[in-house]
């Protein structure tokens, strides 16, 4: 498992410490920090917030942010937000 | 973020952009959530608002002066309860609604942010309606109340928020603008993120919010016409409309403006009314009235009368009436602009008419209606259901209440099964896209999600057929009174006519009517239809070929159903399930069809069609119906032993052609397969023989038989373009229908196999077969060929050797028809071809007219260039269990 890897191991509220760790990684990466959502189901606002928080230091800084494994219900949700260009998808 | 923000500042557009991106993220939080999380945040919600419901009634009284609080509470209740019952057990989330006899399902999607405007008239029940309604189909919702209800509006928003958040809703799902503006509400109507307006208020956020370009339910103000009819329970009647009048001092939109009364109970009427504490205005407490509360400059009342106590408008303006006083009731003489009290008044002050007839009184309720409440709501007071239809019918409203009171009425679920509701759609009267009463299916996007038809399938054929040698002798099965043999002139003078009267019963009075032996004329079907009803006829008999056939049909469809109308019959369609065309189903009188064919070739003994032949226009019209189907089809082979070579040849390729094309056709089944490729198999075998030995009698046999099972495929199956331009080509020539179809035949075959310009489109259509269908037929055959393309060219290569072997012409060219009289005719027969029922739906290959006139000159240049792999010696048919196995494997 790269060290760049954040797990996303809750739900909603859950995720939140999970994607403030990933800002807080965004510092000593290179290249690029990958968030698994894999085990993520739904996110709710705050959650939604700290991604769009992460997205914006993200780019600040140059590092290019891959969420990795996330659903289509999640995914509409950053598609509705316009923040889906502001990463990188994988499977 | 919008183009339209007048007289707003930086800050102001940052804290309204603020509030939709809040929204904005809450809908789309809100996309993740399940019905079950929906309706588990719905209902603490209901509660909440029935327990604040007297709460957010004294807030209202407080700040907007208007109404009765006891009246709110009762609002906010049904905004709460009766909402609730409605909605608890609707789906509004994923999959909502299941059709399963149309395939068809609809799922939800939520709108996302809705901007949603206020009234001062109903502030708190109109809040609590549409949080519920908001929260039960995801949406989030930024209100703008009206700046004169804001401190009761935003308590309402903020007890529905706190409960929906608490038992789970996202963060941000609802807020209410601080201290709200027309800029503001401009700016919020015009931003892109906001997908509906919802606006509940005066004409003028009406006006704005459908004038801002985005979708919005806008709605308004009324003016409720109520007929009073003679019929009606005058003591209920007067007790509904002042309950509803009087209901939160008459401020809901639907409520009574002006009674229509019937002259014959208005002065009892009025009793009641003033027994109950009305006040009756006479002629200058009217005039009075109407000049205070009346704004002679607009026409529309003034607001110092909305929501008020009868009596303090009556005070106001220095009208003596009791202290108990509910309801002042002003007799008016007409309605618009020199009647002021014949508009809205939103206050106990109801306009009375006296009316003479009952057109009078529904002629004065149009006028109400139209003066300010078209699309809204109306009222009868009636027992006699032609009046209640007659002003059903009159009045445009989209709510017209009967017996009940208006503004309790009009909200639903309380006096009637309407849709609860504090939000009237006026429909485009009132310049609303909807009459509806607004409802949890106005917040959604419903998607549909319709699944391919499976069209029911058929496999339809004529009760009783008798075939083999002798089969005429089962004639005398059917008992008759009165029975006519149809026929043709040369069947009477050899004999075929007396076969058949030696089998019909004894008792039975027999007539013969011989026609012409050509396709039939509407002229001679009626001359025939004559002798039928002179006759009156029981039993139809009809012995010949296939035109003697198709008239003897057309005959009995006159016969029993004299107003069939051939021409409009014949008109042309796309689907037979769906054409305009009605076939008559009812009968004046009946007589049984019983079909003795004479040729082996058109299977009209069995098939559900006629061709009439239109003289006038020069062309073929094709009636189709399945109660055109003879009762009974005699295939008796003693009948075709004399048939000449030339009619053998036409008439057994005729046969071909219906097999080939209902093989290849869109609507082939396992059922018609199995005909169509028996019959392919015969034809190839004894057509031949039945050709050059005429004498053979299971040639003969075998090709009447073919010709019969073809018929019961193509009668299922259809045929296809081949039969569209063979009519259109012989009709114009005076060609034979099957040497018509035999110049076609090779050409269509390559035609169809070859990948479609366009398919067809129908479901039947799963796939496009057309090629390996042929190839089948080829393995049928025993033609050999390796690839599905060599295996149609020898089908083509066989079917040309089939056409030399029968010495039929090759081209339309040897016909004699001149080229350039060939030229000038194609742009029309492709046209005509086009129209011909007979390739649609079935043909596997959409034609175009171009491509129509393609196959027309291929027709005319001829024979297609031989494949010098085609076999030298007639095929032979294989083993019919190896075409099941081709037949799955071709489907694949």
């Amino acid at each position: 498992m790269p060290m760049n890897t954040v797990w996303l191991e809750s739900d909603g509220t859950g995720a939140v410490p999970a994607l403030r760790e990933a800002i807080g990684r965004l510092d000593g990466a290179e290249g690029e920090v990958v968030l698994d959502f894999s085990a993520v189901q739904r996110i709710d606002s705050r959650a939604l917030e700290a991604i769009g928080t992460l997205a914006a230091s993200a780019e600040g800084k140059g590092v290019q942010v891959v969420l990795r494994g996330v659903n289509v219900a999640v995914y509409k949700v950053l598609k509705l937000m316009r923040l889906e260009p502001r990463f990188s998808f994988r499977t | 973020m919008t183009e339209n923000a007048p007289c707003l500042g930086e800050d102001r557009i940052g804290y309204l952009e603020g509030l939709v991106n809040q929204a904005r993220a809450a809908a789309a939080v809100f996309t993740q959530y399940t019905q079950e999380d929906v309706d588990r945040i719905v209902k603490p919600m209901v509660t909440a608002g029935m327990e604040q419901a007297q709460h957010l009634a004294r807030l209202a009284i407080e700040e907007t002066r208007l109404g009765v609080m006891e009246d709110k509470a009762i609002k906010n209740m049904v905004a709460t309860e009766f909402v609730y019952h409605y909605v608890k057990d609707k789906r509004t989330v994923g999959q909502i609604r299941e059709f399963p006899d149309r395939n068809l399902v609809e799922v939800a999607e939520p709108i996302g942010v809705l901007f949603s405007l206020t009234p001062i008239t109903n502030p708190t029940a109109t809040v609590l309606f549409k949080c519920i309604m908001a929260i039960k189909t995801r949406n989030a919702v930024i209100f703008s109340p009206h700046p004169k209800a804001w401190r009761c509006c935003s308590e309402a928003v903020r007890i529905m928020y706190e409960a929906a958040v608490k038992h789970g809703a996202p963060e941000g799902v609802f807020t209410c603008l601080e201290s709200p503006t027309l800029p503001d509400n401009a700016y919020l109507m015009h931003h892109k993120y906001v997908g509906l307006i919802d606006a509940t208020g005066g004409p003028g956020v009406v006006k704005a919010a459908y004038s801002s370009g985005k979708p919005a339910l806008g709605v308004g103000a009324g003016n409720t016409p109520v007929y009073l009819e003679k019929t009606a329970d005058l003591d209920m009647a007067v007790v509904d409309i002042l309950t509803s009048k009087t209901f939160d001092n008459g401020t809901i939109c639907a409520s009574e403006q002006t009674v229509v009364i019937d002259d014959e109970i208005y002065d009892a009427v009025l009793k009641k009314f003033a027994d109950l504490d009305a006040h009756i205005c006479d002629a200058q407490e009217a005039e009075l009235l109407g000049r205070a509360v009346i704004d002679p400059e607009t026409g529309f009342a003034r607001p110092m009368a909305i929501g008020q106590k009868a009596t303090t408008i009556a005070g106001a303006i220095g009208l003596s009436v009791k202290p108990n006083t509910r309801l002042l009731i002003a007799p008016i003489q007409g309605v618009g602009r020199e009647h002021p009290l014949s508009v809205e008044k939103l206050f106990p002050l109801l306009a009375v008419y006296r009316a003479r007839s009952v057109d009078e009184a529904l002629k004065v309720c149009v006028d109400v209606n139209h003066a300010g409440g078209i699309g809204h709501t109306a009222v009868v007071f009636s027992r006699n259901d032609e009046v209640i239809r007659k002003f059903a019918e009159a009045i445009n409203a989209g709510r017209i209440i009967v017996n009940s009171p208006g503004s309790v009425g009009a909200m639903g679920g309380v006096y009637n099964d309407m849709v609860p509701t504090f939000s009237f759609g006026c429909g485009t009267g009132g310049g609303n896209s909807t009459t509806d009463n607004v409802n949890v299916y106005h917040y959604l996007n419903i998607k549909r999600v319709a699944r391919r038809t499976q069209a029911h399938m058929w496999f339809r054929i004529p009760n009783q057929i008798y075939f083999n040698r002798n089969a005429v002798e089962n004639i005398a099965r059917f008992p008759s009174r009165s029975t006519i043999v149809v026929t043709s002139p040369v069947l009477e003078q050899i004999g075929h006519v007396d076969i058949v009267r030696r089998h019909i019963p004894p008792q039975t009075h027999v007539h013969v009517l011989v026609i012409p032996d050509a396709e039939p004329e509407v002229r001679v079907v009626m001359q025939g239809l004559e002798d039928l009803r002179f006759y009156k006829v029981d039993q139809i008999i009809a012995l010949g070929g296939g035109s003697v056939i198709d008239a003897a049909k057309i005959m009995r469809l006159k016969y029993e159903c004299p107003e069939a109308d051939l021409e409009e019959l014949g008109a042309p369609f796309l689907d037979i399930r769906k054409r305009v065309a009605e076939y008559p189903t009812e009968k004046t009188s009946q007589a049984r069809l019983i079909a003795v064919s004479t040729t082996s070739g058109t299977g009209s003994e069995v098939t559900p069609i006629a061709v009439l032949m239109d003289k006038e226009r020069g062309r073929k019209v094709t009636l189709a119906d399945y109660s055109l189907s003879p009762d009974v089809a005699i295939v008796d082979p003693q009948f075709v032993m004399s048939m000449p070579k030339g009619l053998t040849a036409d008439t057994g390729i005729d046969c071909l052609t219906h097999a080939l094309e209902a093989g290849v056709s869109v609507y082939a089944s396992p059922y018609t397969d199995s005909h169509a490729m028996q019959a392919i198999r015969m034809v190839f075998k004894y057509l031949p023989i039945a050709y050059e030995h005429p004498g053979d009698e299971e040639a003969r046999s075998m090709m009447h038989n073919a010709a019969c099972i073809a018929a019961l495929a193509f009668s299922n199956a259809s045929v296809g373009v081949n039969h569209a331009l063979a009519h259109a080509f012989g009709a114009r020539f005076g060609v034979a229908h099957g040497r018509a179809n035999a110049l076609m035949l090779p050409h269509v075959i390559a035609y169809n196999a070859s990948v479609p310009t366009k398919f067809m489109p129908s479901p039947h259509q799963r796939a496009y077969v057309a090629h390996k269908k042929y190839a089948m037929v080829a393995d049928l055959l025993g033609l050999g060929g390796n690839t599905i393309a060599e295996k149609v060219d020898r089908l083509v290569a066989a079917t040309e050797q089939l056409l030399d072997r029968l010495a039929i012409p090759r081209s339309i060219a040897e016909l004699g028809i001149p080229q350039e009289e060939f030229a000038r005719a194609v742009p029309e027969l492709a046209g005509i071809a086009f129209d011909d029922p007979s390739w649609r739906p079935t043909n596997p290959r959409m034609p175009l007219v171009s491509e129509l006139a393609d196959l027309l000159w291929a027709a005319y240049r001829g024979r297609r260039q031989a494949n010098p792999d085609a076999p030298s010696q007639p095929p032979t048919a294989k083993d019919g269990l190896a075409y099941a196995d081709e037949y799955s494997l071709a489907r694949k």
